[in-house]
């Protein structure tokens, strides 16, 4: 029973730390709540199908079909969190400016951004398709009881540790929020694309940097309880190969130069939008 | 350089790279086979060439599903029960890479020997 809930347990806290710096990054938008909780059970249900199939997807594609389906997971998810760092985040920011601007008070009454609650769904699909295998084995094995037992303690202490990150999240002034969730999520965006180089090296589709750079286990350990919350936050790995690497900094790249140059052309635009303002006056 | 020049050479760069990438890809590459049987590996040490791609083709003979992990050869995937799934890993520098089944560490160990 040990056994399973420190497993469940690794798998859940991913999916909670997704979940709990979406919940902080969202706070005030209206119907966020739903949007998550719809996020999570949409995942949930995937999680389920995803396992059912398992066998049927593992067998694709010369039997990489499950690393061509979660590279494809992986891509969207990139995707949608890129999306949200250079456009999205700016125009909340660009918003509020403008408001201010205009001498108006600005709500939070905007709607929760889908494409981060889509994250969302495919976070707990990917961590809950592995948990549904893991504890269907073992409960048809060892007992039904304890094994369940065992992952119900497990998602409860990873959930836990994400309520923790959310709740910390939240005392942040609204003022700071924008700024670090954005920095989080700019990190979980290139944990992602880190994830993303493995799978295609897995797959076989690319053959070239594959080789681990270095090896800071003695440092800090992946299965470590530190080491597992270094890999969720931020993508810790402690044998990196350089093709993860390169992504990981590709996606930062990316991210923070597309959302300047997003924030560059709004300041622009902002600009013109207040100097007809002060003609028409 | 004039203006066309820099991007022209860029797009030709990822025109190569993305060619070399491909036939990376397609090329042949020794198949290894990997039995997981009573939550163990078979066999405990597989040599494989360094250097060199090389294809695990990981067979679970087990009724439970079992992750293939290793944090040495950067790679984790599940192999079903009684599921088969192929695994790129490579090229390998010559040494010992370990691995184990992440949901029967106790007994799942082995490793990939490069040389």
């Amino acid at each position: 029973m040990f056994a399973t809930a420190i497993i469940v347990f690794r798998e859940t806290l991913e999916a909670a730390l997704f979940v709990g710096i979406m919940a902080a990054a969202t706070r005030g938008l209206v119907g966020r709540g739903r949007w998550l909780t719809a996020g999570v059970l949409a995942g949930s249900a995937g999680a389920l199908a995803l396992a059912a199939g398992a066998e049927h997807i593992s067998a694709l594609a010369n039997g990489v079909g499950q690393d061509l389906v979660n590279a494809g997971i992986l891509v969207v998810a990139l995707a949608m969190l890129t999306w949200h760092c250079v456009w999205v985040s700016n125009q909340g920011a660009q918003a509020a400016a403008d408001a201010r601007a205009l001498g108006s008070s600005f709500k939070q009454g905007q709607r929760a951004p889908w494409a981060l609650m889509i994250v969302v769904a495919l976070s707990v699909l990917r961590e809950g398709a592995e948990t549904v295998l893991f504890v269907a084995g073992f409960a048809t094995g060892s007992g039904p009881t304890g094994t369940l037992a065992g992952a119900f303690a497990g998602v409860l202490c990873g959930s836990a540790i994400g309520a923790i990150i959310y709740l910390g999240l939240s005392r942040v002034p609204v003022q700071r929020m924008f700024a670090v969730t954005n920095t989080l999520i700019l990190l979980l965006a290139a944990s992602i694309a880190s994830q993303l180089a493995r799978a295609l090296s897995q797959a076989g589709l690319i053959s070239v940097w594959g080789q681990p750079l270095w090896d800071t286990s003695p440092l800090l350990r992946v299965d470590s309880p530190v080491g597992t919350f270094a890999h969720a936050l931020v993508g810790y790995e402690a044998q990196p190969t350089g093709l993860q690497l390169a992504f990981y900094a590709l996606a930062l790249l990316v991210i923070v130069i597309g959302s300047r140059w997003v924030r560059a052309a709004q300041a622009r635009r902002r600009t013109v939008v207040t100097a007809r303002v002060l003609a028409g006056a | 350089m004039t203006r066309f020049q820099s991007p022209l050479f860029s797009f030709a760069g990822a025109v190569i790279s993305a060619s070399l990438l491909v036939t990376g890809a397609y090329a042949a590459e020794p198949e290894l086979l990997l039995v997981i049987k009573n939550h163990r590996f078979e066999p405990v040490e597989l040599k494989v060439p360094a250097g060199q791609r090389v294809k695990l083709i990981v067979h679970n003979q087990d009724s439970t599903a079992e992750e293939f992990e290793s944090h040495d050869l950067n790679r984790e995937k599940i192999v079903p029960a009684g599921g088969k799934v192929s695994i790129f890993i490579g090229p390998l520098r010559p040494g010992r890479y370990s691995f184990t089944g992440e949901y029967n560490e106790a007994t799942a160990k082995g490793v990939v020997i490069a040389e």
